[in-house]
């Protein structure tokens, strides 16, 4: 591993400060920083260890919506009385990510910072990946791409995002706070995550020297009846190949209001617009109706060689989702 | 299993990166010198001899090296030594009587949990933590909530068991 200066800090204010040192980079769970720097990934000439900033770490609800501090810990998340309750699908995709042991560690500003699976990403030898080298091309592209985005993807990269947690958070509308050197911003959750472009290593839209401090859910009905469903080849601690959050809002059998987005299938997690107004006033029970509303977002999938079947699983995904936001009326 | 050196080559430390530490680890205030870049794991085991924390995958996919900081089961092979400092780490050896065995290292070996025993440092302190977080009331759960601890001699069935009778007896 690579040298690198290795300091604490106990504020914000300090935090930014060091930040604006070049080659800083913040650690917190380092679930995932971790492992950037022992496989040649990440080389942070500085660690700013963020976790004595108490004031990050706080979770608080009241009527109006959810306030979950960047440095609270999956598991303190999951466990939240008023998460299980108001905002499920938070739960639920927290409870299905990682392990015991990551989620007691990882925070929830560093698990939206994750960077893709893509095995050409994390090869211990390096292989062309524009994420990892920019220019260098993509593996995956002539290579195996069955974990690969079906949606979304560009002639860059066709990796997928894989946090559970960005995907429920996308369903349920909420809102990422950053602080930088030059003040607080906030960004809305779904366009937090840039899609590959000529500076595919840029992931988000989170500048340099600027932090994540909290992230924000709106309470409404559609949250207070929502759902995340992962589908993975293993029964746990394992990437989705497909998951979906949904969000309901049901009358009398009737869709008043829905909210859907997939992880698993794009770079982003990716919000199908087309399908939540089809939904509009369509009878729940109805699956075949329910499946014809989905067909406009996936008109433009792009599956590879190896991945086809995402398009299939998806659809079906969502379909099930919808129905079991449903029966948890 | 990686063999990778945790800092340069020989074992030795480079002047630079070498940092004292204090680390509170079983009960005791140990002070340690290790390399900045050392994980908890690495410095557990080359600085501090305390080798029951296992290295298996040493990229958090495993859960060999598993211990408890602050009473939270912990992936030390994703942690820095320098990050534990003013924290309670707990490892292996520390949840072991001196004249005895923890009532999850019996019902390990009374269910015949382990083959080769190299995940059962890291399967026994998850489970610990299991059972205290009220995760083993079932053998679905138990599954669930044990599943960052792999054991490729496959003696699942056997640690669900172990786990499911240690709960009981808790």
């Amino acid at each position: 591993m690579q040298h690198f200066a290795y300091s604490r800090v106990a504020t914000l204010a300090d935090a930014i400060n060091a930040m604006q040192q070049p080659d800083a980079m913040v650690i917190a769970g380092g679930t995932e920083l971790l492992n950037w720097m022992k496989e040649g990934i990440a080389a942070p000439a500085r660690l700013i260890d963020v976790n004595g900033i108490a004031d990050l770490a706080q979770v608080t609800a009241d009527d109006r919506g959810l306030r979950i501090g960047a440095l609270a810990r999956l598991s303190d998340v999951a466990e939240h009385p008023v998460v299980r309750t108001a905002y499920p699908a938070i739960a639920q995709a927290l409870l299905a990510s990682a392990s015991p042991q990551i989620r007691n560690m990882a925070t929830i500003g560093g698990n939206l910072m994750q960077r893709t699976r893509c095995p050409y990403f994390r090869a211990e030898v390096e292989v062309p990946c524009n994420k990892r080298r920019p220019g260098s091309g993509c593996a995956a592209m002539s290579g195996n791409d069955r974990t690969a985005a079906v949606l979304g993807a560009t002639a860059q990269c066709i990796a997928t995002h894989p946090s559970d947690l960005a995907v429920a958070l996308a369903a349920l509308d909420a809102t990422v706070h950053v602080t930088g050197a030059s003040g607080p911003r906030s960004i809305p959750l779904v366009s937090f995550y840039r899609q590959p472009d000529g500076t595919t290593e840029r992931e988000t839209r989170l500048d340099a020297g600027e932090l994540i401090t909290a992230i924000e859910v709106p309470a409404s009905a559609v949250a207070r009846q929502s759902r995340y469903l992962k589908l993975r080849e293993r029964a746990s601690y394992e990437f989705a190949l497909v998951s979906v959050a949904v969000g309901l809002d049901v009358e009398e059998g009737r869709i008043r209001a829905a909210s859907i987005a997939l992880g698993g299938v794009a770079p982003k997690p990716w919000r199908l617009c087309a399908t939540e107004d089809a939904l509009q006033r369509v009878t729940l029970s109805d699956e075949a109706a329910v499946r014809k509303t989905l067909t406009a977002d996936f008109a433009d999938a792009t599956p590879g060689r190896h991945n086809g079947f995402k398009v299939e699983l998806a659809k079906r995904a969502v379909v099930r989702a919808l129905q079991m936001a449903g029966e948890g009326a | 299993m990686r063999t990778s050196a945790p800092s340069q080559p020989g074992g030795g430390i480079a002047a630079d990166d070498t940092v004292a530490i204090s680390l509170h680890i079983n009960g005791e205030l140990r002070h340690v010198l290790t390399d900045r870049r050392a994980t908890l794991l690495d410095t557990l085991r080359e600085r501090l001899a305390l080798t029951g924390t296992k290295k298996g995958c040493d990229r958090g996919e495993c859960g060999a090296c598993t211990v408890h900081i602050d009473g939270r089961r912990v992936l030390a092979c994703l942690a820095l030594a320098v990050m534990a400092e003013g924290r309670e780490v707990i490892t292996i050896e520390g949840v072991t009587p001196a004249d005895g065995l923890h009532p999850v290292q019996a019902s390990f070996i009374e269910h015949d949990a382990l083959q080769c025993g190299y995940c059962t440092p890291g399967q026994v302190m998850s489970a610990i933590a299991c059972i205290r977080e009220g995760r083993a009331t079932s053998d679905d759960e138990i599954r669930e909530f044990m599943s960052g601890n792999l054991c490729r001699c496959s003696a699942y069935p056997q640690i669900v068991a172990a786990v499911r009778a240690a709960a009981a007896g808790a």
